[in-house]
């Protein structure tokens, strides 16, 4: 009669990473069809995506350069997820953590201390939070819902800097264009490797992740945020403040995508231009369940993201692909995750006609 | 002002407030069997480039509506397998309808940007619309905003006034019990995805077709997370959904007017507004913890594990 679902006892662990790696695969093979629809050899095509990109090393440090900003977004939204705390805003708070970031960076123009580009840092972090901490009140207070309010808030942080790049920050000698004067070099982050963009803000992703693993693993927020999510009945028995997990969880997610924010604005772009950002805080929600909600997975998951990135752009000029496969590829990555999910708390059962399991 | 000034703004604003008419209404309706999809603005954006490429491609504005809603329903059922059949929770998957939507709308709508095509025209209503002042203001317009109306009042009748209505309602509040009754939980929930499907693609043709004859990327401009708020501020009550429309659309109207009159301050200060209006509505409208909790179905996003 065709396959039925049947609860396992205990949720699959071997599936709950199989899960992941069923989906790449079965995204991949979608992505084949996609590029013969699109009249493309997809052999050509998924080399030119996703091989030649990394093929040399500039390649691979661009990747590292893409992957930052969707590991450090990711790594907060996953503590969210976790606890059931949607805040899908990271992109607009990344956008204010570029505005307060860039911000310390124009107001301190021309001028060189030791202490400035930690202040940018601090200043991206505060302006992340803030923007974060909007929700966070609105529903300890209110009940407002925060995935609304912080979505909400993504397009109002989006028009705040097109404001203030067209009006009082815009480069006075920059021939009118909707962009800020470029950052003094002493404003821009330090370079890893010499010949390429990878700045100093990954080798701080790096931490981020090996600091969010120890909060989950080793800290009593982090187990109370474990227990909410999965058992809120006892969580509230065991007397865990709810609103304070919800206010640790957005203006820690927060924090890190302004963070996200400024280091986009003090590393590769180099100034405040309208849109700094290709979406790397909504791409953070697929690099978020790709990886598990677990640091280390978000690692790998950013990485993966980050290669659909470059991908388009080597494919637009080699292949002339129109860049919008890429919102195609995540999209349908995380439908196909979605679904094979399943397959953890599940098992696929095979029923006969006469009703008995085979 | 006199009455013959505010004519056009209160025109415009109905308008405007149109494709969220719609959007909600088909949301309402899907939370009402207490599922939540978040896929709206993806929904949307199907529906825009699919109704504006099949106007354009056959001159038809009407196959473009059609081709719209079938478009989102297609695209909902999506949806719908992953959350009713393999179970997957519903936040994650209405937010990757949203990308999906939105990507693929991107991608086929690259042949399309700067493509003109006739939209669609007011159609007065013989006698009606020559009532003197509201005539002009409420019987002039094209027959898409009529049927927003009937569309309230459709779906009003529906969940009040029918048993199927009813099953819809008892749905949503406890699956388990609907189930046990023998109403097939699923089956209803598919159906409530498909109509919220479809509606939020006829909102997308209305903005492409009607509201901006154009298509550009993202041109819903979260429009459809505004319909989600809408859902709430309406207490899922469809006549709410209509008059909450209204005043969203006001608003989006009353920024525009303030940027065409060179009110002194910055375009995008002022578009800004719809977006603090909607939270500010959604704050005033949750305050009220235990008004909510009536008014929320009871099963909405809890996923329904069908006992043997």
């Amino acid at each position: 009669m065709g396959p039925r679902l049947e609860r396992r006892t205990t949720p699959s662990k071997r599936m709950s990473w199989g899960s992941p790696l069923l989906a790449v695969g079965l995204t991949l093979a979608s992505c084949i069809v996609l590029f013969l629809l699109l009249g493309l050899n997809p052999v050509t095509a998924l080399y030119v995506f996703f091989v030649q990109p990394i093929s040399n090393v500039y390649g691979a440090t661009e990747l590292l350069v893409k992957a930052t900003p969707l590991v450090l977004c990711a790594l907060g939204l996953a503590i969210g997820f976790r606890a059931n705390v949607w805040n899908i805003g990271a992109e607009g708070q990344l956008l204010f953590g570029a505005i307060f970031g860039g911000g310390a960076a124009l107001a301190f123009y021309e001028q060189d201390f030791v202490g400035l580009l930690p202040l940018v840092a601090l200043a991206g972090a505060l302006g992340g939070a803030l923007w974060a901490a909007i929700p966070a009140w609105l529903k300890t207070h209110f009940g407002a819902n925060e995935i609304l309010v912080s979505l909400m808030l993504t397009y109002v942080a989006g028009l705040a800097l097109s404001y203030l790049v067209h009006g009082p920050w815009k480069d006075p000698e920059g021939f009118n264009f909707p962009e800020s004067r470029l950052f003094h070099d002493a404003a821009l982050l330090p370079i890893l490797i010499e010949d390429t963009r990878l700045h100093a803000g990954a080798a701080v992703a790096l931490v981020a992740v090996v600091a969010c693993w120890l909060l989950l693993a080793r800290f009593m927020v982090g187990f109370q945020i474990k227990v909410i999510g999965l058992a809120p009945g006892a969580a509230r028995y065991a007397g865990y403040s709810e609103s304070g997990v919800i206010w640790f969880c957005l203006l820690l997610s927060g924090g890190l995508a302004g963070l996200a924010g400024a280091f986009e604005a003090v590393g590769p772009v180099g100034q405040l231009v309208p849109n700094i950002s290709p979406g790397y805080g909504f791409t953070a929600i697929i690099v978020a369940f790709l990886g598990r909600l677990h640091p280390a997975g978000i690692l790998l998951a950013g990485c993966l993201m980050a290669l659909t990135y470059l991908g388009a752009e080597t494919a637009q000029i080699e292949l002339n692909m129109p860049s919008a496969v890429t919102g195609v590829f995540q999209g349908m990555l995380l439908f196909y995750l979605l679904a094979a999910d399943v397959l953890i708390s599940y098992r696929i059962v095979w029923r006969t006609a006469t009703g008995e399991t085979s | 002002m006199s009455a013959d000034a505010l004519t056009p703004i209160l025109l415009t604003i109905i308008t405007a407030a149109t494709p969220l008419v719609f959007a909600a209404l088909g949301e309402l309706v899907v939370e009402k069997a207490g599922v939540l999809n978040l896929g709206i603005e993806g929904l949307m954006l199907i529906g825009a480039i699919a109704g504006f490429a099949t106007t354009s491609a056959t001159g038809s504005l009407l196959l473009g509506f059609i081709a719209a809603v079938f478009a989102g329903m297609l695209l909902s059922m999506l949806f719908g397998v992953i959350v009713l059949q393999l179970r997957a929770n519903q936040v994650a998957t209405g937010l990757a309808l949203t990308l999906f939507g939105t990507g693929v709308a991107a991608l086929v709508g690259q042949g399309f940007v700067g493509f003109p095509i006739d939209a669609l025209a007011p159609f007065a209503i013989p006698v009606l619309s020559k009532l003197p002042l509201v005539g002009a203001i409420l019987f002039n317009h094209d027959p898409v905003v009529y049927l927003s109306i009937v569309m309230t009042f459709a779906v009003w009748w529906f969940l009040y006034k029918t048993r199927a209505g009813l099953v819809v309602r008892a749905i949503g509040e406890s699956h388990d019990s609907a189930h046990a009754l023998g109403y097939n939980v699923i089956a209803i929930r598919y159906a409530a995805i498909a109509f919220g499907g479809g509606m939020g693609g006829l909102a997308g043709a209305y903005l492409s077709l009607a509201y901006s004859p154009m298509w550009a990327e993202n041109m819903t401009a979260g429009r459809g997370w505004i319909a989600l708020a809408l859902v709430v501020f309406a207490t899922w009550k469809p006549q709410r959904v209509l008059a909450g429309a209204y005043l969203f659309g006001g608003v989006t109207i009353l920024q525009l007017w303030a940027q065409a009159q060179a009110v002194n301050v910055a375009s995008q200060l002022l578009s800004m507004l719809p977006y603090l209006a909607t939270i500010a509505v959604l704050v005033v409208i949750s305050r009220d913890k235990t008004a909510m909790l009536m008014h929320t179905p009871a099963a909405l996003g809890k996923t329904f594990q069908p006992a043997r």
